[in-house]
């Protein structure tokens, strides 16, 4: 539709120039109408590399992914229990690998929803201007730490301190993954809810001010109210963040394709699984199959957590002067 | 609004994994190519993907040494190695395991003598953290704390402690030992810690007293208690001698007796400078 219209725009202006060659302003503006058309292409193709390039991996993805179900039937392969790929006869079950997943993404925001949200509206309401400038330049700085070293911390530090300290069999559990995902999950959620505070208009928290309201009651019932929507997003798209983290979940989960009983057992989160098992599964066969199966029902569940996110920021969306 | 999703990001690893398997293709095929541009000769290897790693620096180093010869190495597992020396499609086939009476007798019926050289042996160690008071176990005891029968370490001889069993993935070359040599038919236990590599088992083993794993003999270190097995210390030497019971063979096996460049390429193998990359590769040397 875009493309066509442009086409047209071109080929009209270089008729008018045809027309009438003589005058140099016409001639200018059939180079910049040129000018803009070609812009136009440029960013059209711009936009449409990454909508192919999401197309191809989807493609990709399904063919590949698709093909055990002619081999495994689908209850048993997302119903099973047992994840033994490799054995013979080999079983295909991945319940306990969604449940790892599920399970650290939930516990992971139980601790990362408090502490991101809560720092955002410190930032936002509480802080003075220095300590902000420096609290954000942390939580940013905490967003580009790269995964591997989070994950090397949380094998290193976090496990075994924990494993002393509770006394548990083993320090590499739903926890201390969890907790690794947290932080890595507070900076998404910070830097989206702060923004849909800034985005409450100031006029409601004047005039909430104006008629008496402390400083608590602005904040519990016009500010946090007003941004909702933000920060629905935000736990959402930090959830989904966690979600699909692999890095940290290879080195912290503890990688046992079991259905955990206590937040202390081990689990093997799906990424986890693709992770370390795609380099050794013999190309084109079953388990290859299945972990690019799995590799689906991962994009699956980020896909729903991703159209959560934008249904609470349009559905909810703050009516007035702002909206984020 | 949302920006690159983790979805995306998965998706786009996985497309990376494509992406990096047409390449090797492409690079697989540009050397074949490139080879037989020239005068040269080739030599295609394929089979077990334990053996690939040092097969493909073994490659490599001798094609240094000797430019006139164009080696391709490909890893894709024991099974398929020995199949491609019975059906010709490769000049060496590695395997993990001996070939099976049923192969042989294809062979035969082909009429092909297939030759094998053992080139490498794979030494597995159980280890455990160094506050461990346990020292030996038998193979009966490691199979019943992998298969979840054991549970605590009084029951080895140990302190009144849970038994936190780390494993290596089951798509390994190092868990398919262990799966031979120790669980035979069993299952490991669901609750099984797996780990992707050898380093990281070390590392897991020596953050928890309570742990114990197992790894290739060329990543013992200090910080691990490594265990005798049925009273036998493992070493290069008592695994030559093949007294410790935890080992097995990695094998080159040839359509006939080796002749030719495949034959110098062998020798080669087997010759200390072959031997030498087989240690830095966390090997036995045979000699």
């Amino acid at each position: 539709m875009t493309l066509t219209m442009g086409e047209g725009d071109v080929q009209m202006s270089t008729l008018s120039a045809g027309g009438n060659h003589a005058s140099e302003s016409t001639t200018r503006g059939v180079e910049l109408k040129v000018q803009e058309g070609i812009s136009k292409y440029f960013f059209l193709a711009a936009a449409s590399t990454s909508l192919l390039v999401m197309a191809l991996i989807m493609i990709f993805l399904f063919r590949e992914g698709l093909a055990i179900f002619g081999k495994v039937n689908a209850v048993s392969f997302f119903f099973g229990k047992a994840w033994y790929p490799t054995y013979d006869p080999p079983e295909f079950g991945i319940l306990a690998l969604i449940v790892g997943s599920v399970s650290v993404t939930l516990f992971s925001s139980l601790v990362a929803i408090p502490l991101g949200v809560g720092t955002a509206l410190y930032l936002s309401v509480l802080a003075g201007p220095t300590v902000r400038e420096y609290v954000k330049a942390a939580v940013e700085l905490l967003a580009s730490l790269p995964s591997v070293v989070l994950g090397f911390l949380g094998m290193v530090v976090i496990a075994p301190t924990m494993q002393e300290l509770l006394d548990i069999p083993t320090g590499l559990n739903i926890v201390s993954a969890s907790i690794v995902l947290a932080i890595m999950a507070i900076p998404t959620i910070t830097s989206i809810s702060e923004d849909a505070l800034y985005a409450v208009p100031r006029d409601n928290l004047e005039a909430s001010y104006a008629l008496g309201a402390t400083r608590w009651e602005t904040m519990s019932r016009i500010l946090v109210p007003g941004a909702l929507s933000g920060i629905g997003t935000a736990v959402i798209l930090g959830m989904s963040r966690a979600m699909g983290e692999t890095m940290v979940v290879l080195m912290v989960a503890g990688g046992a394709a079991q259905i955990p009983s206590s937040l202390f057992d081990s689990v093997r989160p799906m990424p986890a699984s693709i992770a370390a098992e795609m380099g050794e599964a013999p190309f084109g066969g079953e388990h290859y199959h299945a972990l690019f199966a799995i590799g689906i029902v991962l994009f699956l569940m980020t896909l729903v957590f991703n159209l959560v996110a934008t249904y609470i920021s349009t559905r909810f969306q703050q009516k007035g002067a702002s909206t984020l | 609004m949302t920006g690159k999703t983790p979805g995306e990001k998965t998706m786009k690893k996985l497309l990376e994994i494509g992406k990096l398997i047409v390449l090797s293709m492409f690079i697989a095929n540009f050397s074949l190519c490139s080879s037989s541009a020239g005068a040269g000769e080739k030599i295609s290897i394929t089979g077990s993907t334990t053996a690939l790693p040092v097969a493909q620096r073994l490659a490599e180093d001798y094609m240094e040494r000797h430019s006139e010869v164009s080696i391709s190495v490909a890893g894709t597992g024991s099974g398929d190695g020995i199949r491609a020396i019975i059906d010709g499609s490769a000049d060496i086939g590695n395997s993990s395991r001996d070939m099976k009476d049923k192969e042989v007798k294809l062979a035969l019926e082909k009429g092909i003598k297939p030759a094998k050289q053992v080139i490498a042996l794979d030494c597995i160690v159980p280890v455990v953290n160094s506050d461990n008071p346990v020292t030996d176990l038998k193979i009966e005891q490691l199979r019943g704390i992998y298969n979840g029968k054991i549970r605590n370490w009084k029951d080895v001889g140990g302190n009144d402690k849970p038994i936190v069993t780390v494993s290596r993935d089951s798509s390994s070359g190092t868990f398919e030992v262990w799966q031979e040599k120790i669980l035979y038919k069993d299952k490991v236990r669901p609750d099984a810690q797996l780990q992707a590599s050898n380093g990281a088992v070390a590392q897991a083993v020596s953050g928890n007293k309570y742990a114990i794993g197992y790894l290739g003999i060329g990543y013992l270190n200090s910080n691990l208690k490594a265990l005798k097995v049925n009273g036998v210390k493992a070493s290069f030497e008592t695994t030559k001698t093949k007294v410790y019971p935890i080992f097995r063979e990695l094998f080159m096996f040839t359509r006939g007796e080796p002749t030719g460049p495949v034959k110098a390429f062998l020798d080669f193998v087997k010759s200390p400078k072959g031997q030498k990359i087989v240690r830095e590769e966390g090997f036995v040397a045979i000699n």
